[in-house]
């Protein structure tokens, strides 16, 4: 069993995360937490100074973070990205294709299951953030909009 | 009097506990009293029921009779479809559900 | 209509053992239920009144007869010998053992067909028009963008994990058969100068708070339209409320902050959208659409018939519809038998179907939200033998869109959710209703029920509908007037206080001889209801 999984190469950032308001209202946090309501586009602004932004899952089914991770990654953030709280092995796969690339899940996970879900499907559908190359590109490899 | 109800876990049979085991025939049903949710918990981790709920029910000559209708369906069947119910045989047994 | 290649067939059947692996851990005990629920219902498996339920993903309503044998091979193998056609255009079995749910998955993906995302709170099937590719008023066939959909939003990363579940509907006609604008959202294709584009419509849907879908965009360019999708979905996504499951469809969003405020707030994510690469490009879609170019149709063909049999001839006037082809029709098969269940086909039933559209309608065959069946390229001079082989299945009632055409749901028959039971009541309506004479004399009249406030039946688009509470432990039913999912949507109105299931057949009766008596030329049940409003209507039941 798994209780933090990262897909980073080198150190995960060991910087506590402060809430939202608190890295807004101060300029020497590098490390700051999103909880599922919060607007994640308020830190873009603050992108080149952040090394970890964790995004809180309260219940498996809130997806809200799923669009927060997003946001970040479609605006350059190139930090570290971890989903914590209620992060079970069935998400693992969308979760890393909206950016997050470390885990720290309430409950460990089996390390067995989370490469069974990693592996499991060879294709994907949609163009999202983990540069993985969608069906409707491999079809046709001779236009760029991949 | 309390009863316990759910459904088999492998062939979603709808089963209704009979004391000492389950049953398919509510008529079968065993008063749990105050005991249906440990009942429940116990044997949902026994896997051996799922999504188990305590009822009301009421008994009489007729045999035991569960206090709303969406029980009394769930113990006969689909009324639409005399067929498949428990008693495919008796014509009238829908208007027990009412 | 579309073909699997190795990535769509390599992705089902990766889900397939991913299924299998799942309700293996859930057998022995390694996955409780509250941790298998929601794995099963992204596969479309329920826990249902009587047993497990599974419900087949059949996209924009389209099969093969080979997809369509395999429903009913599964239905006498699996189930209990039939299944029922739904309002979204899926198959549900009622009698799933769990252990076989993954053999039945597996069955499904030897025929290209899955059960991937038919509940959850994630992008539904897409539906769409039944008589796509052969209507004449269409502006493109839907279901290429249909399918370019299906794929798009199969597995969505962002989106699995919505406030709620989420409706999408493609049409391409000024006339609405799919009830598009009572969908999350609905896309209409239109052309703008020789240029084929969506107009989109977001936050319609039934359920407690029924909403007709405003209108969001007038044009969004066809190579554009996921990226658009996109971008509504992520603004939902985020501020969908998440607090109160009955507030949480995006009809309850764009009402509390407004049509405008939504659109703003589209598109401010849609110009973002579009700059990401997000949409497959045209070339996709052009491969799409290939599979559902339009058939050979063989030419020269006669557009008569013999007419002579009477029986024959009141079925083609009902149920045969235009088809774009000379010598060609369109022929709607009723799963509404006056004493039947409607939605239900037995395994037989189905097989014959399959057997119907592999023989006479170019090997397909569509499914219709008000729960029939369609053969979509039939020769007119194939309808005799059709119809004969039709009845002698108990499949040729004629009674397209008249009072005892019944979109009813499952109902407490067999719904863990409903209030009421539905079938019981559609069949009582059809019996007071039979006499062919006295349908016909009516007209068009869609009479919807459901069992409960979640509007499976679609009663808030019945011109008549019909929503079942539980009334101290009594069925109980509400009345309403005035609903429409066509192409004029409407929300019905509440007659008043609620009835036994014989006193609603019997208001049924005074508000259907109020409108004979008042009615003027040519004004359906529906006309003369918005004509004269609901207060002579409320007079005649209650006065």
């Amino acid at each position: 069993m798994v209780e933090f999984l990262s897909f980073r190469n080198g150190e995960a950032t060991q910087e506590p995360a402060v809430t939202v308001e608190a890295f807004t209202g101060q300029t020497n946090s590098t490390a700051v937490r999103i909880e599922a309501g919060e607007d994640a586009r308020e830190l873009l602004p603050h992108l080149d100074r952040l090394s970890l932004v964790e995004v809180n899952f309260p219940a498996y089914g809130d997806g809200r973070g799923y669009s927060a991770a997003r946001i970040l990654r479609e605006s350059g953030y190139q930090g570290e990205l971890r989903a914590v709280g209620d992060v079970l092995v069935d998400q693992i796969v969308a979760l890393r294709r909206c950016g997050f690339d470390s885990f720290h899940p309430a409950k460990p996970l089996d390390d067995a299951a989370v490469d069974r879900a990693l592996n499991r499907y060879a294709d994907v559908y949609q163009k999202a953030i983990d540069g993985r190359i969608p069906v409707w590109a491999k079809r046709h490899p001779e236009t760029t909009n991949g | 009097m309390k009863i316990l109800t759910g459904n088999d876990l492998v062939s979603g049979d709808v089963i209704w506990w009979a004391g000492d085991g389950w049953s398919r025939q509510v008529g079968d049903s065993a008063d749990v009293g105050e005991r249906g949710d440990d009942l429940a918990r116990t044997e949902e981790a026994a896997l051996r029921v799922v999504g188990a709920y305590v009822i009301d029910a009421t008994v009489s000559d007729d045999g035991v009779r569960p206090a709303h209708i969406k029980d009394r369906i769930r113990a006969l069947g689909p009324t639409v479809r005399p067929d498949l119910t428990l008693k495919p045989n008796d014509a009238d047994a829908g208007n027990w559900v009412i | 209509m579309y073909r699997y290649d190795s990535y769509d067939q390599s992705i089902v059947d990766a889900r397939v053992e991913e299924f299998r692996d799942q309700v293996q851990r859930r057998l022995t005990g390694a996955l409780t239920e509250d941790q298998f629920k929601p794995l099963r219902l992204m596969n479309g498996l329920y826990l249902q009144l009587h047993a497990y339920m599974l419900r087949v993903a059949i996209p924009y309503g389209t099969l093969s007869g080979k997809q369509m044998r395999k429903l009913g091979e599964i239905a006498a193998k699996y189930d209990r010998g039939y299944g029922h056609f739904t309002t979204r255009q899926n198959l549900q079995y009622n009698w799933i053992k769990l252990a076989d749910a993954p053999d039945i998955l597996a069955e499904l993906a030897t025929v290209e067909m899955h059960a991937i995302q038919t509940s959850g709170n994630c992008i539904r099937n897409i539906s769409s028009d039944q008589y796509a590719g052969v209507s004449a008023d269409e502006v493109a066939d839907p279901r290429p963008w249909a399918e370019l959909l299906r794929q798009w939003s199969s597995f969505h990363p962002e989106f699995t994990y919505l406030p709620r579940k989420f409706k999408i509907c493609v049409i391409a006609s000024d006339d609405d058969r799919a009830a598009m604008k009572l969908h999350d959202i609905g896309l209409k294709l239109v052309s703008k100068d020789g240029v084929i584009g969506a107009e989109v419509y977001a936050g319609g849907g039934m359920g407690r708070t029924p909403m007709v879908a405003p209108l969001i965009r007038d044009f969004v360019p066809e190579e554009e339209i996921v990226s658009y999708l996109e971008a509504c979905l992520r603004v939902y996504n985020r501020h969908g409320r998440r607090d109160n499951k009955y507030k949480a469809r995006i009809k309850i969003l764009v009402h509390e902050i407004g049509v405008e405020e939504y659109k703003r707030q589209v598109e401010e994510e849609f110009a973002h959208m579009r700059t990401l690469g997000l949409n497959p490009p045209v070339e996709e879609l052009n491969r799409i659409r290939a599979f559902f170019a339009p058939p050979a149709y063989e030419t020269g063909l006669s557009d008569a018939m013999d007419r002579s049999d009477p029986a024959f001839a009141l079925w083609v006037d009902r149920q045969v519809a235009a088809h774009k082809a000379p010598g060609y029709a369109i022929v709607n098969i009723s799963l509404k038998p006056l004493t039947g269940i409607p939605g239900d086909a037995s395994a037989e039933q189905i097989e014959l179907v399959a057997t119907l559209a592999e023989r006479y309608s170019l090997d397909e065959l569509r499914v219709t939200h008000a729960q029939n069946l369609v053969l979509p390229h039939v020769r007119k001079v194939d309808l005799y033998a059709i119809w004969r082989e039709l009845e002698e299945a108990g499949l040729a009632e004629a009674n397209l869109d008249l009072i005892t055409d019944i979109i009813a749901c499952p109902g407490l028959d067999y719904c863990a959710l409903a209030n009421a039971r539905s079938i019981p009541l559609a069949q009582k309506i059809a019996h007071r209703f039979a006499a062919a004479e006295r349908q016909a004399e009516l007209g068009e009249l869609k009479l919807k029920i459901s069992g409960c406030i979640n509007a499976c039946g679609h009663h808030h688009a019945g011109h008549i509908g019909i929503l079942g509470v539980d009334r101290k432990g009594v069925e109980n039913f509400q009345l309403s007037l005035g609903g429409s999912g066509a192409e004029d949507a409407s929300l019905g109105q509440i007659t008043g206080p609620g009835f036994s299931e014989d006193g609603v057949v019997d208001a049924i009766e005074k508000v259907t001889d109020l409108y004979l008596a008042q009615r003027e030329s040519g004004e359906r049940f529906l006309d003369t209801y918005r004509r004269l409003g609901m207060k002579p209507f409320k007079e005649a039941i209650y006065g």
